[in-house]
């Protein structure tokens, strides 16, 4: 069974006027401990991809199973904690709430878990530990580099262990010393197993991955483009 | 999430905008101690007119002539068709059952002299039982007895404030010899201080019996019967009796008007009520204009952190999570201007006698819960607005906000 089934995955706008269709037919599978790096041009709708992958979104048409299950029936709620327990976001604007310190970030999905507060902070700072950031665990965001902020945001997005890690142009807001040492990270998560699902529109960053899918037109060609 | 979290989250929010906090709270202090203030104000009167009242003796009727305003209306003396004597008084102790005493009264106001000092003040004719029925306390001396009413004789009570101005403090005035009109009185008794009671200095009167006021003002007419009931639910068919008696002896006329001190405290009591429940509402008022101003910030707030929305979405908060958090922080803000509303409304109640003499304030209990309920529904209803857009956000559409 795959970790992610897509079949025929569509997604239209429906504007007063006319439709757009973003995504017209995707088909494609992610293996369990997969690097897979999606690509396309800007506007090829590979973000929109990913926010159905990661249930922010869902299909206009078609199926998408997760761990064999089908995401088409879930309601809002069951969704959240979709995105709670097995999905982890990597943004490309870093996305960390500004007024709280790292660890505070880090520990924000246990919040949505239902752990008590001494227990999200001793794991939040072991996950920042891991990534090398334990004395920088009381800074806020802005007191933080670039590529610090970026640590700070995987730490977040494993720190449920999620079954997949969803990457949206992690290094698209980094200068290429930091963007080289994020890509590094994501390719010792893979050593260590985790699931990663990578957009971006660089050929060097899709290079990294295991396996490249475009995307063109709403639909997915195997390799780069 | 749950409610602690989503208060540990609010409060951590809030404290990032301590100033714009404070300045949305302030609306609610100010409503929620103008609340509880006015109401303690209230109540502060009703205890001073109830408290002032009772020390005038309670379940007490008072028969004065004429036909006046059917309730709580304050007798003159005047115009009167019919006027009542000593016989009416003894003929209502004598057939009511329900009444204990009835007490003729007859006030005048004349000269008093001692030695080379005198003063014009209010001599008080009255019976017997006058001194228990109106609950007067003999400080030192005695009260008259029945012989001095039925015997006229000349003695007399001086309130406290007389004798001050005619014997000084030290003297015991027992046996002195005082002029009223033309006559000499002799001194039985001096009253114990009562004060001033509704304006009045009560202790600025001498008493003498009503027999002996009859003489002094050439009169036979009283002032009032001043009447003792036997109990509270005795009171109806005492002011019955009294009125088909002297309706009887008056020519079947009833040209007299019966008027019971707790109806006047009743009436009273009834207009206090009514300022206190419109001054309060007007204070609600405010509260609620202090609640629009919680909604706006929380407006301003859910857009400004419209970002911070689509990332707790991101990682898993449902919407009920974001409703809970924003709703957390505007009941926050209504419930801790509710707090110090409450803490600014007890330092004013217990401040504000000591600079304002005349507004007595009692704190009332009840008004405090109800500030605080209405505080807290103030919290709700303005928050669950902004807090259901908050929680209405597409994560996609915030995420991608800037």
């Amino acid at each position: 069974m795959a970790l992610i089934e897509l079949h025929e995955v569509c997604k239209s706008y429906f504007l007063p006027t006319y439709r757009v269709d973003v995504l017209r037919g995707i088909e494609f599978q992610v293996q369990e401990g997969e690097f897979v790096a999606i690509m396309g041009p800007s506007g090829s709708g590979k973000s929109t991809l990913l926010n159905i992958v990661g249930c922010l979104d869902r299909p206009t048409r078609g199926r998408y199973l997760l761990q064999g299950q089908d995401m088409g029936g879930k309601s809002d709620a069951e969704l959240a904690q979709v995105r709670n327990q097995e999905i982890g976001f990597v943004f490309q604007s870093f996305n960390l709430l500004p007024r709280y310190p790292a660890w505070k970030n880090v520990e924000l999905p246990l919040v949505y878990s239902g752990l008590s507060p001494a227990e999200r902070k001793r794991r939040a700072l072991q996950m920042l530990e891991r990534f090398g950031l334990l004395d920088r665990a009381t800074h806020t965001p802005a007191e933080l580099s670039g590529g610090e902020q970026q640590r700070v945001a995987i730490a977040r997005a494993l720190i449920n262990n999620p079954a997949i890690v969803l990457a949206d142009e992690p290094t698209g807001n980094l200068d290429s010393r930091s963007g080289a040492e994020v890509l590094d990270i994501f390719q010792g998560l893979h050593r260590q197993g985790v699931t990663i699902l990578l957009v971006t529109h660089e050929m060097e960053v899709a290079r990294r991955a295991q396996r490249v899918i475009t995307i063109r037109d709403g639909v997915c060609q195997d390799g780069c483009y | 999430m749950d409610v602690i979290e989503a208060l540990r989250a609010s409060s951590d929010a809030l404290r990032a905008n301590r100033l714009r906090a404070f300045l949305t709270i302030l609306g609610v202090v100010i409503g929620v101690a103008a609340v509880i203030l006015l109401v303690s104000i209230g109540e502060g009167a009703r205890q001073y007119i109830r408290q002032q009242f009772g020390q005038l003796g309670s379940n007490i009727l008072v028969v004065v002539p004429g036909r006046t305003a059917k309730e709580g209306g304050m007798h003159m003396g005047t115009s009167a068709v019919r006027k009542l004597t000593m016989e009416d008084a003894r003929l209502i102790e004598r057939r009511s059952r329900a009444v204990l005493h009835a007490v003729p009264i007859i006030v005048g106001t004349s000269w008093i002299r001692f030695g080379n000092r005198s003063r014009d003040t209010y001599i008080v004719g009255v019976g017997a039982r006058y001194f228990k029925v109106r609950n007067l306390k003999i400080a030192v001396g005695r009260n008259f007895s029945q012989d001095d009413i039925e015997g006229s004789r000349r003695v007399c009570v001086l309130g406290r404030t007389v004798k001050r101005e005619l014997m000084g403090e030290a003297t015991s005035p027992l046996g002195a010899l005082v002029t009223i009109g033309d006559a000499k009185y002799r001194v039985v008794g001096e009253m114990a201080p009562k004060g001033v009671t509704l304006g009045f200095d009560i202790d600025d009167v001498v008493f003498i019996p009503v027999t002996a006021a009859q003489e002094l003002f050439d009169t036979d007419w009283l002032f009032n019967i001043t009447v003792k009931v036997a109990s509270e639910a005795q009171i109806p068919q005492a002011k019955e009796d009294i009125r088909r008696l002297l309706t009887r002896r008056h020519a079947g006329k009833e040209d007299f008007t019966i008027l019971s001190q707790d109806e006047v405290v009743a009436v009273m009591g009834k207009i206090l009520n009514i300022m206190t429940a419109v001054l309060a509402g007007i204070a609600a008022i405010s509260l609620v204009v202090g609640g629009i101003g919680i909604m706006n910030i929380m407006l301003v707030s859910v857009s400004e952190r419209t970002r911070e929305i689509g990332i707790r979405k991101a990682v898993g908060a449902t919407n009920r999570d974001i409703l809970l958090q924003f709703l957390a922080e505007s009941v926050l803000l209504s419930l801790t201007g509710g707090l110090f509303g409450v803490l600014l409304a007890a330092a004013l109640a217990f401040a504000l006698p000591a600079f304002v003499p005349f507004l007595p304030t009692h704190l009332v209990w009840w008004s405090v819960i109800v500030a605080f309920l209405f505080c807290l529904a103030v919290g709700i209803f303005f928050g669950v607005y902004p807090a259901r857009k908050a929680a209405s956000y597409d994560p996609i559409v915030a995420l991608r906000y800037e």
